[in-house]
């Protein structure tokens, strides 16, 4: 037999980030190669830890709000929403109709932007340039909305516990209303752009497959476990915030790979504007604040509530002492839990569809690290 | 440095006294407001002895199939099983905890581990909470599970049950120092693997921080 070469040599360990546009933030993904084959990955993260469930534990309940806003910044609404829903039921307290209303149509609205960012970012690295261009030009509609409504784009802090700080101003309805008629056409317009794009189909069908049973074991949520053809929503399952009331489906695929999560997401998009189009048609009058005290000392015990964020499962989990501050505060972020089938995903697969994988699952990492 | 740490302190539904007044369920009050809770007890230097009934969780007991069912597996391993806020959980003693999980996974279709937690009460002897919430998809149901390990025990690892606590169990061994045995890579997750201490710990102050790791590898003599 002769000598080994090079060339025999056959596995390689690389480093692909923290430092690498396609992972989204600093993710450091260490992938063992053979060739080009994936042969394992280890993901090395915490770069953005922040340790914002210790600072949970050293705030009240109230100064601890805006925080949230800054772990999935791109869906800082979604992530309010869930905080002062887990206080609530902590406190058996409930926000008034005119403030659940509106924060479903913030809520969807933030939604729309959020799955926006990631399919001009996730097209972005798959090779097709363009969709960002569009994608990043609707979404500053969204963020107009939100400027107007409390001044802030990203980090909003739009929701208090117990209701809402800022009623609707005047025109909301109307600028809500004219976004969802030019929205609607746009989507298909994306989709002209790439459903049937031969090089966006070819580097997305079967790549990243993780099926109904591996999303359950792995614990991953949203619109990845949808594509396997799992029909679960929390919004329907557990409905929050007056949800049930809605008339929407919950798109599902079928092969429960990269290419079924495009248009997994892309259908929750309309999905999401026909349930702004029915809340806006009816936002009832009354109070935006609910019964609560102005120093909130919930009663000793513990609760935990999800909502679904455009990522997956958010949860927020507290034990409350009785004192104005929580005494445990965990998230459970969707995207960290997610990412931990990446592993799974592209085992055996090429490296460039790692890129295209990692794009797929829809990870924030300021979400991941917290 | 502790300024702006509260004392711990413990909400004491794990002293026997607490748990004698909390076993006769008490009326469904669920609007009782904070106040006419007991007082809870303010926390001085030394600990305080169970005359005074400390404020617990008003948790009415929890009936049904599965709390049966795994009474009948587990008899005294199952310490209490009750409801809150229209959301059920188990407390188990540490042992029997892992073996309740294959139970509900296999015979009731709780088959997604969504959270797995912990909580740190460093003045008992049992410092740490261990929180596992399960769901199934078929009910449409969760449970929370919770048990206590003291400090230089290890839990038995998820893992086997549910990939998904890989990462989960990492963070609490970060966070917390909690040990898992079975667990098949138990490193640090989001801290740096040389640092020293487990942020999560009550005791551990919120601008603490490991000076050393400071110094050697960011070049600066404080974080702060």
């Amino acid at each position: 037999m002769a000598e080994a070469t090079f060339l025999d040599s056959n596995e390689l360990v690389i480093n692909m980030g923290p430092q690498h546009p396609s992972t989204h933030g600093v993710l450091r993904v260490i992938l063992k190669l053979d060739g080009e084959k994936v042969m394992g990955t280890d993901c090395v993260i915490g770069y953005l830890h922040r340790g914002v469930e210790k600072i949970g534990e050293n705030r009240t309940y109230t100064q601890f709000a805006p925080y949230v806003d800054r772990m999935d910044y791109i869906a800082a609404v979604s992530n309010g929403l869930g905080y002062c829903l887990a206080v609530e039921k902590l406190l058996n307290a409930e926000a008034p109709p005119r403030a659940q209303v509106t924060r479903v149509i913030l809520t969807e609205l933030n939604r729309i932007a959020s799955h926006l960012i990631w399919l001009g970012t996730h097209a972005l690295d798959v090779g097709a340039i363009t969709p960002l261009f569009y994608t990043l030009r609707e979404r500053e509609e969204i963020l107009n909305i939100f400027e107007e409504y409390c001044g802030a784009r990203l980090t909003t802090h739009a929701f208090r516990i117990g209701g809402l700080q800022y009623d609707l101003y005047d025109k909301f309805s109307e600028d809500v209303t004219s976004f969802c008629d030019r929205f609607s056409p746009r989507v298909d317009e994306y989709e002209a752009l790439l459903t049937n794009n031969r090089i966006w189909v070819s580097r997305l069908r079967g790549v990243g497959v993780l099926n109904a049973d591996d999303c359950k074991q792995y614990g991953v949520t949203g619109p990845v476990m949808r594509a396997a053809g799992v029909k679960w929503d929390i919004r329907r399952a557990l409905p929050y915030s007056g949800y049930e009331n809605y008339d929407f489906d919950i798109p599902v695929g079928t092969n429960a790979d990269t290419y079924d999560r495009y248009l997994v997401r892309m259908e929750e998009m309309r999905q999401s504007v026909r349930i702004i189009r029915q809340a806006v048609a009816n936002i009832p009058d009354g109070p935006i604040m609910g019964k609560v005290p102005k120093v909130l000392k919930p009663p000793v015990g513990e609760v935990y509530v999800s909502i679904e964020a455009p990522k997956g499962e958010l949860g927020y989990y507290i034990v409350s002492d009785g004192t104005t501050q929580p005494y445990r505060l965990r998230v459970r972020p969707p995207s960290f839990i997610n990412l931990q089938a990446l592993d799974k995903m592209v085992r055996g697969t090429l490296i460039a569809d790692c890129v295209a994988v990692i794009g797929t699952i829809d990870i924030v990492l300021g979400e991941v690290d917290r | 440095m502790d300024e702006n740490q509260k004392p711990p302190s413990a909400p004491g539904e794990d002293s026997p006294a607490a748990k004698e007044a909390a076993s006769p369920a008490p009326p469904p009050s669920a609007d009782a407001p904070a106040a006419e809770a007991a007082p809870r007890p303010v926390p001085k230097p030394a600990p305080k002895p169970a005359a005074k009934a400390p404020a617990v969780m008003e948790a009415t007991p929890w009936e049904g199939e599965i709390p049966e069912a795994a009474r009948e597996a587990f008899g005294e391993g199952i310490l209490r099983a009750a409801t809150y806020r229209e959301q059920d959980f188990f407390e188990t003693d540490s042992g029997t905890l892992v073996p309740l999980l294959t139970l509900l996974r296999d015979a009731f279709d709780y088959d997604y581990l969504v959270e797995e937690t912990a909580v740190d009460f460093p003045k008992e002897e049992k410092r740490f909470e261990l929180v596992y919430i399960v769901y199934s998809f078929a009910r449409n149901h969760r449970i929370r599970l919770k048990t206590r390990i003291a400090e230089n025990e290890a839990m038995a690892s998820a893992v086997p049950v549910y990939a998904a606590a890989n990462w989960m169990e990492r963070e609490i061994y970060d966070m917390f120092g909690v040990r898992f045995h079975g667990h098949p890579d138990l490193r640090r997750i989001l801290m740096p693997d040389e640092w020293q201490g487990y942020p999560l710990r009550k005791d551990y102050g919120i601008i603490q921080q490991d000076q050393r790791w400071v110094r050697e590898n960011l070049g600066i003599e404080s974080g702060q």
